[in-house]
């Protein structure tokens, strides 16, 4: 297999029996960021010197014999959230000019304790606050099978990093849907887990609520080695399920009564290969699901609001406009409608239990459109005209508001070959289950992208 | 406070500060308030079920 197609789990097989180096590997991924970051502007900063001594250390472990695992000499990059010892955390934003992470999140600790080589800090929507990242202070990140698209986001540059093959993941964070929704855009395996098994310690926060941090892969099985890394346990041993046997959920109404036809066609055809392949599929509603956006918006913007509510008094005009009007209006949100959301959210919490009770796991398309123009502001579904923020946050944020666990994987392409992402989730606390629930159905699911 | 008073004293406010493009976006917000007060899962400190309610209404 060409070199640039590999997933972490074959290039740590490569690694560890020295047929190819980290250097070579690293050097390769620095070559391709230097080609073509200028059109993606997937990194806003590249650490190229680093990420060099990275690999030439964890070549000389390895020829010792001091394998540690199989992120070992693998290229990571990271959501410019997330804080690196000696660098600037950006967040996309000018309101951070200045700023240097005094010591690594607790995530970047566990990467470096795994070996992993970290090449860069990537591109997102300004603070995570939308689904574009057309919004940052560094220009918008452009998708890699076409820059006129966006990437989705806010983990946008993450996703565009791995897709064009400038990392093997990269990890993100996820507050409504930002690791699923650019993992969905991108073809790529993006994994929200259940909330607080991961910790955020060290990440710029949106909604201490609602944030999660997470992985974006090519294959479910690199997502299960990354997500051990950085829960700092052992890649997950769970038993893979067959296919047979196995009971899903599809998530109806709400989840599926806007979608784009091309999306709702490769989602049809995604549940007729999991039939064919033995699964049981039955259909299920959410009963309040008409409560999840007004939830979700309740809690994030009032949280996020108290976070900024310092630096829009005194720097207000650093903020991207957008950016900066949606986190004034969440200042204007009232304590006791705030403390109703985090009711409805207990209530939404029961009603996904309810329906995750005698299966394996609910489905759901993860995006209803597939990667949208640049500049585009709106979508017509339905015989209305839906806000790209809305529509693309519609079928992930649930899963943010109720903590539990979320994985999106390829379910096909449109005619163009745009990705078209699936979403399974689990139980909370199940995390490593839903894992290899997706590993099972990720062959029947639907190819991956390649470029 | 209703949820009309709560949109008219934002709008006020904003413009008051300069953010008079925040208008539409309160208004937006306005009908997702509306929407979680009048959601059946409320208390009611009478301990009477909720009943759904206009925009004008608590």
């Amino acid at each position: 297999m060409a070199a640039e197609r590999r997933t972490i789990a074959q290039l740590a097989q490569a690694l560890r029996s020295r047929d190819v180096t980290a250097a070579a590997v690293t050097d390769q991924c620095l070559a391709v960021i230097r080609d073509r970051n200028p059109s993606l502007n997937a990194f806003i900063a590249v650490f190229a010197d680093r990420a060099r001594d990275d690999a030439r250390r964890a070549d000389d472990e390895i020829a010792a014999g001091r394998y540690r695992g199989p992120l070992h000499g693998v290229p990571i990059s990271l959501k410019d959230l997330i804080d690196v010892e000696g660098t600037p955390t950006s967040a996309a934003s000018r309101v951070r000019d200045g700023h240097i992470a005094g010591a690594d999140a607790p995530v970047v600790t566990c990467l470096r304790e795994a070996g992993a080589v970290l090449i860069g800090k990537t591109n997102l929507h300004e603070f995570a606050l939308g689904t574009t990242n057309e919004d940052s202070a560094f220009g918008p990140a452009r998708h890699p099978l076409d820059p006129a698209r966006s990437p989705g986001g806010s983990s946008g540059g993450s996703a565009a990093s791995v897709l064009a093959e400038m990392a093997y993941a990269s990890i993100g964070t996820d507050t409504g849907g930002s690791i699923r929704i650019p993992s969905a855009a991108c073809g790529l395996v993006g994994l929200k887990p259940t909330i607080g098994e991961i910790s955020t310690a060290g990440i710029v926060p949106l909604s201490t609520t609602l944030d999660h941090v997470g992985p974006l892969c090519r294959s479910v099985e690199d997502a299960a080695i990354v997500y051990g890394v950085l829960r700092s346990a052992a890649s997950d041993q769970h038993v893979a399920p067959g296919a047979d046997g196995i009971r899903l959920r599809v998530l109806r109404g709400y989840f599926t009564a806007l979608l784009d036809q091309q999306v709702a066609s490769a989602f049809d055809h995604a549940t007729a290969r999991l039939r064919e392949a033995g699964v049981t599929l039955d259909d299920a509603t959410i009963a309040h699901s008409g409560d999840i956006a007004p939830i979700y918006v309740h809690i994030v913007l009032a949280e996020a609001a108290a976070y900024h509510a310092k630096s829009l008094e005194s720097r207000g005009h650093d903020y991207t406009p957008n950016v900066r009007q949606r986190l004034e209006m969440g200042r204007y949100i009232l304590a006791e409608d705030y403390v109703r959301a985090l009711r409805g959210r207990e209530v939404l919490i029961g009603e996904v239990d309810t329906a995750l009770s005698g299966c394996d796991g609910l489905l759901l398309p993860a995006m209803p459109i597939p990667a949208h123009k640049i500049g585009v502001s709106s979508v017509r579904l339905g015989g209305a005209d839906e806000p790209i923020r809305n529509i693309t946050l519609r079928l992930t944020q649930l899963f943010n508001v109720t903590g539990h666990p979320a994985v999106t994987v390829p379910c096909g392409s449109t005619p163009e070959g745009l990705p078209i992402g699936a979403q399974l989730v689990g139980r909370r606390g199940a995390t490593a289950s839903l894992l290899s629930l997706a590993r099972t159905l990720e062959p029947y699911l639907g190819p991956g992208t390649s470029l | 406070m209703t949820i009309k008073v709560w949109l008219d004293n934002a709008v006020q406010d904003a413009e008051r500060r300069g953010l008079a493009a925040l208008r539409p976006l309160l208004e937006s917000l306005a009908q997702a308030t509306s929407a979680l007060r009048t959601a059946d899962w409320n208390a009611d400190a009478t301990g009477e079920s909720h009943q759904r309610k206009g925009l004008d209404g608590r």
